[in-house]
């Protein structure tokens, strides 16, 4: 790691004030961070500590309406009970990131802000149609995504909490990476007011999709049979050393089953 | 047995520091005045230096010195070697290419050192190896074994023309030939033996000490063998002669092979010392382990076994491509042939045998001897063949094994090893209960309704451990003797040290050792201490691989043990006034057999150590050495049998079940053993369904961490289901046979077995990773 200063802030506005000092870098969980300066592939000068803000921590549900604070750890998103009751999809899908030491430093605002393609959150959060809501306004995840490690926040942007409102149904069906056990294909699939959504995480070559084939077919029957033969395309998906195109374009269709299955049990 | 002697099941007495975070490793280590080492390593596979600029570097603050291979040289500091000659089949000598510890004008594979970097802290060190300016002019590089024996490979080493290090061969290939054209069935197999990065947790360190007042030099390194890093580093690397060398391997977290060899490192942290006029500590991150440990495995092989109508095998031809990395790494050249190809004879009589072995050199890490080393290589070999033949004639698995098991012994291979004891049937009769192999087809039934795939595979696996009798692998070029060494202190008051050449780097010697000294003089445990890995304590040992700590090791201290038994009987005699024939040892006491006269163990050593009362002309103290030369290899063996269920929708693999038959001669302490045995077992599967170190065509590294390249976790494994049947070993005094390797040897071919039975077909290579049983599932012909 290269030395790097160290501030805490107290608050979001103090926050802003400080990521202006040289190239400075708002800290959450620090588990992708972290990491990535010790192996000196990130070089930020300094570190704004985003953990001590009491604003940024906690899950409130009012009636449908879940919302979540960007520095709420992955171990409190899996274990809170209000949230069990309406959305127990996303604490399943909490409860299976990384290890336990990871889930109880990583956030949910770190791993929206990150946008790993094969990180967990994403998928459901755009499955979900969540509201990203920042420190300057409040997007929606088809617009917050935009590619491999990409979102729409601007450099000093500040993700504060994500917001949505909790599906009749919802699953989560994870294919982890042998080695890292990130999604090698995530699916996270909701049947709500609005119809049917399904996002994909770790397959696109583009990052976090929704797959138009997985939702025509469960729109016609939210049932895992009603995925059977249907197939989507391997043009824009991922290669990697784990993973073909083609492999990852049936894991997507089998995930998609499996986590229909999840949201109907 | 005793609550702590051989046969006990005694919790780990080192355990206790190793669990509480209080183990002492390299990189625990302070010495007044110590700074950091960093190295800058090669970014490419194969590349001319064409200059190295180090002023930027030198300016950065914190650092002590910047040094380079052309001073290293200047000083006289040698080239790494390989200490085992093999001779190609015409009669010329392996083609060993010059390794400098520091690059000097090419590099050969992304890792390589080519600068070290002194700094007062780590972080100095790391930033000012980043100003280091080199000039490469890149080379073409290849990293595939095959592909560097082609034509128009790019050469790595002048000395070794078309990248070829020795074409060797063992065994009879004309009477293999002749044996094979009269066989009613041949079954040919290719198979493809995956690199391994063996991952010790602990990664490689290296603190060198230079004492300019004592024109001294103290090491202390992550190595498996201390004695052997000191005699080479004096003998070769002209560091210093061995009296001006200390060298200690303290606690050292894993080594699983890969700390068996001296690196470039320790050496260069020594040199720098000097040079420097500082302490040097260098420790490894997790990358550069990834990039610079030796890997294992990396075979390519064509088999050819030839079965008679009664379906006996009559020959097995074998023709392997060994990839040896960059350089020969210091067991390299053993690792693929005395290792490997002396076993190609496994459990079965095997008339004729030929196995042709060429090594290569490419531009990836240097390859070595891995936790099994040659001995996996080997049992991959057969016994993924013997299961193809059993599934090509038609015939059970295991009775196509049964019935060409060899059962009379001593039996006597065409590849040199002779067997000494074993009872292979017994073990495969052992695995099948356990396993209920006949109960298979209904289980393969129930999964087929839960939409799974069922399948069913075996091995049986035999290795040669407790290496080697010193004038026979110096007879087949190895350049050190294999014995090892002993002394044991008896102290004052009773109690017990055990100086030893073995090295401990999570084996638990400090607790098996011990209860060998507690069976012989009935002292508590904790009254033996076990002294290791310290060249200034120990005067010289051989180290620790190959499952010879036992097999060797404690014959050495049973060796110095029946010399201290010997002189306490003597003096109990005395102090007894009995025969010294009379005297036995039982409880602590020295007694007078068949009567209560009797003089306790420590009472005894008191008197050896105040002499105020010794027989006429015995020397006072209690104090013995003792060097064990095996008379021969030893041979564990048994039977792995594995079942997997495989999802068809995604293709991944689990192992639903895994039974071990083991034949470890006797054992010392039975959960050790059994904590072997898991661990090997681990790495197996590791091996079969997880882990491959992969280059991409420019001799990146793809693999170069855990988020790419996959270690098995407690999740990938069932609970195993072991046993043993020991044949005791009659070539050492406590019958031991060893079991550090066994898991690692005979896992891999069950597994595949086990996943090709269920998939229909052979075509599948290790890793059977989900993504290649699921395209597998798609291709490839039915059996
Ligand atoms: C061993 C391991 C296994 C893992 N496995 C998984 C897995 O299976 N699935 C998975 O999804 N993830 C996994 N992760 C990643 C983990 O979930 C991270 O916690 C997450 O990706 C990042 O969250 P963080 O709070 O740690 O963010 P940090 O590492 O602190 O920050 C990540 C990035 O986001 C920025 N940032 C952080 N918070 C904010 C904010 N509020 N507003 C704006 N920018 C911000 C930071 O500046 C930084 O660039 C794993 C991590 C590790 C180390």
């Amino acid at each position: 790691m290269y030395s790097v200063n160290y501030h805490r802030a107290t608050s979001v506005v103090d926050a802003v004030k400080k990521i202006k000092t040289g190239d400075a870098k708002y800290l959450s969980g620090g588990m992708t961070l972290i990491p990535a300066m010790k192996t000196r592939l990130a070089a930020p000068s300094d570190l704004v500590d985003l953990n001590h803000i009491a604003d940024l921590k906690g899950i409130k549900v009012s009636g449908k309406t879940v919302t979540i604070g960007a520095a709420t750890t992955h171990f409190d998103v899996a274990n809170d009970e209000k949230l069990m009751k309406v959305c127990p999809a996303l604490c399943a899908l909490a409860s299976h990131i990384g290890d336990p030491a990871v889930r109880h430093r990583g956030t949910i605002g770190g791993s929206v802000a990150n946008n790993d393609p094969a990180a967990d959150y994403p998928s459901a959060l755009l499955a979900l149609g969540a509201t990203i809501v920042t420190n300057k306004r409040q997007l929606a995840a088809d617009k917050f995504f935009k590619g491999l490690f990409e979102t729409a926040l601007k450099d000093d942007e500040i993700v504060t909490a994500v917001t949505f409102s909790a599906p009749a149904k919802a699953g989560y069906a994870k294919f982890p990476n042998p080695a890292s056990r990130y999604a090698m294909t995530g699916v996270f699939v909701t049947k709500g007011k609005e119809g049917v959504r399904a996002a994909v995480t770790g397959a696109g070559d583009d990052g976090v999709f929704r797959s138009k084939e997985v939702e025509a077919a469960l729109t016609k029957k939210f049932e895992a049979s009603a995925l059977e033969g249907v197939s989507v395309p391997s043009k824009n998906l991922m290669a990697d050393l784990h993973a073909s195109p083609e492999y990852r374009a049936n894991l997507v269709v089998v995930m998609a089953k499996r986590a229909v299955m999840a949201a109907n049990a | 047995m005793g609550i702590e002697g051989i046969g006990a099941r005694v919790a780990r007495k080192e355990d206790k520091r190793f669990i509480t975070g209080a183990g002492r490793y390299v990189d625990d280590m302070v010495v007044p005045g110590m700074k950091h080492a960093a190295f800058v390593r090669s970014p490419h596979a194969h590349a001319d230096i064409k200059k190295i600029d180090v002023k930027a570097a030198e300016a950065m603050p914190g650092v002590i010195g910047v040094l380079t291979g052309k001073q290293l040289k200047a000083d006289g500091i040698g080239n790494l070697i390989c200490g085992w000659m093999i001779h190609s089949k015409d009669g010329s000598p392996m083609k060993m290419g010059a390794w400098s510890p520091l690059a000097v004008d090419r590099v050969r594979y992304v890792g390589d050192a080519v600068v070290v970097v002194v700094a007062e802290t780590k972080g100095q060190a790391r930033d000012a190896a980043e100003a280091v300016e080199i000039t490469y002019k890149e080379r073409k590089s290849v990293s595939d074994a095959v592909e560097a024996l082609g034509k128009g490979a790019p050469q790595l080493h002048p000395e070794a023309d078309g990248n070829l290090i020795f074409d060797w061969g063992i065994g009879d290939a004309a009477a293999t030939d002749a044996a094979l054209k009269t066989a009613a069935h041949i079954t040919r197999v290719n198979i493809v033996n995956n690199r391994l990065v063996p991952n010790a947790m602990e990664p490689r360190a290296a603190l060198g000490h230079y004492d300019k007042a004592e024109d001294h030099y103290t090491c202390w390194t992550t190595s498996q063998n201390p004695h052997v890093a000191r005699l080479v580093m004096s003998a070769f690397y002209n560091v210093a002669p061995e009296n001006k060398l200390r060298v200690i391997a303290p606690d050292v977290g894993g080594g699983f092979g890969s700390k068996i060899y001296i690196y470039p490192e320790e050496i260069v942290c020594l040199w720098a010392s000097k040079k420097t006029g500082v302490p040097v500590k260098w420790v490894a991150d997790r990358t550069e382990s990834f990039l610079t440990d030796a890997h294992g495995r990396d075979h390519h092989t064509t088999v050819e076994m030839g079965f008679d109508k009664n379906n006996k095998i009559v020959g097995l031809k074998v023709d392997t491509i060994a990839n040896l990395g960059a350089y020969m790494s210091l067991f390299s050249s053993a690792t693929p042939t005395y290792l490997y190809a002396t076993l190609l004879s496994g459990q079965y009589n095997i008339p004729a045998i030929y196995g042709n072995v060429r090594t290569v050199y490419t531009n990836t890490a240097p390859v070595d001897a891995y936790r099994g080393a040659g001995r996996p290589e080997a049992t991959f070999v057969l016994e993924r063949t013997m299961e193809i033949a059993a599934r090509e004639l038609g015939v059970s698995p295991a009775e196509l094994r049964r019935s060409n098991f060899v059962t009379a012994f001593p039996h006597q291979t065409p590849v040199i090893m002779c067997y000494d004891a074993g009872d292979y049937g017994t073990s495969l009769d052992a695995a099948m209960k356990q396993a209920d192999y006949a109960g298979f087809a209904k289980r393969k039934a129930a999964a087929a309704k839960k939409g799974k795939l069922r399948g069913i595979g075996m091995s049986c696996y035999i290795e040669a451990c407790g290496i080697a009798p010193s004038a026979a692998v110096g007879s087949l070029g190895a350049g050190v003797g294999l014995w090892e060494s002993a002394e044991v202190r008896v102290n004052a008051v009773g109690t017990i040290e055990v100086l030893t050449g073995s090295h401990s780097h999570g084996q638990g010697h400090e607790t098996t050792f011990a209860q060998l000294v507690n069976s012989r003089f009935g002292v508590p445990l904790d009254s033996v201490s076990i002294v290791h890995g310290d060249t200034d304590k120990v005067q010289m040992g051989m180290g620790t691989y190959g499952s010879r700590s036992g097999a060797v090791g404690m014959s050495a201290i049973v060796k110095a043990l029946d010399k201290v038994e010997a002189k306490a009987k003597k003096i109990a005699a005395h102090l007894l006034e009995a025969d010294e024939g009379d005297i036995v040892i039982e409880n602590g006491q020295l007694k007078v057999a068949g009567t209560d006269k009797n003089v306790p163990w420590f009472q005894m050593a008191l008197a050896a150590y105040t002499a105020h009362n010794l027989p006429q002309g015995m020397e006072p103290g209690l104090k013995e050495t003792a060097f064990y030369d095996p008379s021969n290899f030893t041979f564990p063996a048994g039977c792995y049998i594995c079942e997997v269920e495989i999802d068809p929708e995604t293709g991944k693999t689990d192992i639903v079940q895994f039974v071990a038959a083991d034949d470890f001669g006797n054992i010392i302490n039975p959960m050790i053993v059994e904590g072997q045995v898991h661990g090997g077992i681990a790495q197996g599967v590791g091996q079969a369904l997880l882990e491959g170190a992969i280059y991409d065509g420019s001799g990146q590294l793809l693999t170069a961490s855990y988020m790419d390249y996959t270690m098995p976790r407690a999740d990938d494994l069932p609970s195993f289901q072991i046993s043993t049947s020991n044949t005791p070993c009659p070539g050492n005094p406590l019958g031991i046979k060893g079991c550090g390797e066994a898991g690692a040897i005979g896992s891999p071919p069950a597994v595949i077995n086990a996943i090709t039975d269920a998939l229909g077909h052979e075509n599948l290579t290790m890793p059977a990773t989900p993504q290649k049983v699921w395209a597998a599932l798609r291709s490839g012909s039915k059996h």
